[in-house]
């Protein structure tokens, strides 16, 4: 367990940290967009691409949410070993991780706050697959339309309604990764 | 061994700024606040731009980097070495070629394209500031979409001049929500706000960064009776002939004589070397 706890980090963090942001900024930018995300492989059931988000974006600063299966002794003593995040009740989280059925109740993230709506948690959706096609997506980062699965199209509806407020989402599968921000009309 | 991170700033900064990017991008136009880092710059850039670059930076990017629409002036030229030295990135002064490219007071004449991304200075990143000195005001007004104020002085700048006499960082409405200042770009490169590029924009004294995604609806505000115009002195390049590009007057001699030439020297020296010439130019 020490061992395992101690693997799957970045070979060279500032490198490998720079070239997954921008995979994730891309996939942020424009959403329905999927990028490959590599250099990091935590514990299961975190996949590569959470895994890469994970050590790119948290550190003591940001407070999980590891939600059912994800809640596991060998995730958890590998975040802290990597990145030192605080592990959090949904309502307190700045990021949260797992299945889409695990992070229910999904209303419970922060939504920011009308003077400052940046304030709001970003979940880290694990899905079953992840491909350019399911749901509609319009609004901005989207020329005209793209198709994406997603993971519950009523409550991203429920969601951009909010806007400015509302969860922002990456989509996890595999070392693959889109995302699906607040601003994001799905239909 | 070099004694400096990659692309100079700590991870954990970098972190903190990638965070803000992300929700800058999801909500389109707002500023998000930021802990704004030192930066070895000369004193007057600014340093919202350069922290930016240094957070989107990877080791295979192309760098560019125009103040006021020029790649030589010392600025421009000294944060580009920084980054070759600080990132290894490679540099370019072709706007094409480039993959992040920084920029204060100017949008390339070339058009983007979808992946590069432009990445603004920013002295004064809130519209609201000239009517309302108060952060928490201006915050509150943002929040309500109360924006009544800054029309009402857009038009009296119209009854005043007769026309909006406003040239520089003209104001923009984001995506129906937000309105936004999109640096002190002249107001002829307000419509190239709508764009393929990721737009990213940072005020480092100010401590905010907000962002364009692609394709995201961006409206110069304008009034039905005074629309919104694209300005730009009438006339050519006197080196290169183009009257399509934004122009800077120069004067050229002890006399007094004066010219107008491209602001983007990229654009003009990549129209000289296809061969155009404009009046005071010599065939290259
Ligand atoms: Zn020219």
């Amino acid at each position: 367990m020490q061992a395992q706890m101690l693997e799957g980090g970045f070979a060279e963090a500032p490198r490998d940290a720079a070239i997954a942001f921008r995979a994730a900024m891309r996939a942020m930018a424009m959403p329905g967009a999927i990028e490959t995300l590599t250099g990091a492989a935590g514990p299961a059931p975190l996949s590569p691409a959470a895994s890469v988000l994970l050590l790119t974006l948290c550190d003591p600063d940001t407070p999980i949410h590891l939600a059912w299966a994800h809640d596991t002794q060998d995730v958890q003593e590998w975040i802290t070993f990597h990145t030192g995040a605080p592990f959090v009740a949904a309502d307190q989280a700045m990021f949260a991780l797992g299945s889409w059925e695990a992070l229910a109740p999904h209303q419970d993230y922060a939504i920011g706050t009308a003077e400052y709506p940046d304030r709001a948690a970003t979940l880290i959706v694990e899905m079953p697959a992840l491909a350019a096609q399911g749901a509609c997506l319009s609004g901005p980062g989207i020329e005209t339309e793209a198709q994406l699965t997603v993971p519950d199209i009523a409550f991203s509806q429920v969601n951009a309604r909010l806007y400015p407020l509302g969860v922002d989402m990456f989509l996890t599968h595999g070392n693959r990764v889109a995302a699906l921000p607040r601003s994001t009309q799905v239909r | 061994m070099t004694d400096y991170n990659f692309a100079y700033l700590d991870e954990q900064t970098k972190r903190m700024i990638r965070r803000a990017i992300l929700k800058g991008l999801a909500v389109p136009g707002y500023q998000v606040p930021f802990a704004s880092r030192e930066m070895p710059m000369p004193y007057g850039w600014g340093t919202g731009g350069v922290q930016l670059s240094a957070a989107v930076m990877t080791p295979d990017d192309t760098f560019k980097v125009i103040d006021q629409g020029s790649d030589d002036t010392t600025n421009a030229v000294s944060i580009r070495r920084f980054f070759e030295r600080t990132a290894g990135v490679a540099v370019t002064e072709e706007t094409q070629e480039a993959t992040v490219i920084q920029t204060r007071h100017r949008i390339p004449e070339t058009p983007l394209e979808a992946g590069q991304i432009l990445v603004y200075q920013v002295p004064i990143p809130e519209p609201l500031r000239f009517l309302e000195p108060s952060e928490v005001e201006t915050r509150k007004m943002h929040s309500l979409e109360e924006y009544g104020l800054m029309h009402v002085k857009l038009y009296e700048d119209i009854s005043q001049h007769g026309a909006i006499a406003t040239a520089y960082a003209y104001p923009v409405m984001v995506r129906d929500r937000y309105v936004m200042d999109p640096s002190p770009i002249p107001k002829f490169d307000n419509p190239k706000l709508h764009s393929p590029a990721i737009q990213l924009f940072g005020a480092g004294r100010e401590q905010r960064i907000y962002a364009v995604p692609p394709f995201t609806k961006v409206v110069s505000l304008d009034f039905e009776d005074y629309p919104f115009e694209a300005s730009k002195a009438e006339g050519a390049c006197a080196l290169c002939g183009a009257d399509n590009s934004y122009l800077d007057e120069v004067i050229m001699d002890d006399a007094g004589h004066r010219m107008f030439v491209c602001s983007d020297s990229d654009f003009c020296t990549t129209r000289r070397a296809r061969g155009h010439v404009g009046t005071e130019g010599v065939p290259s």
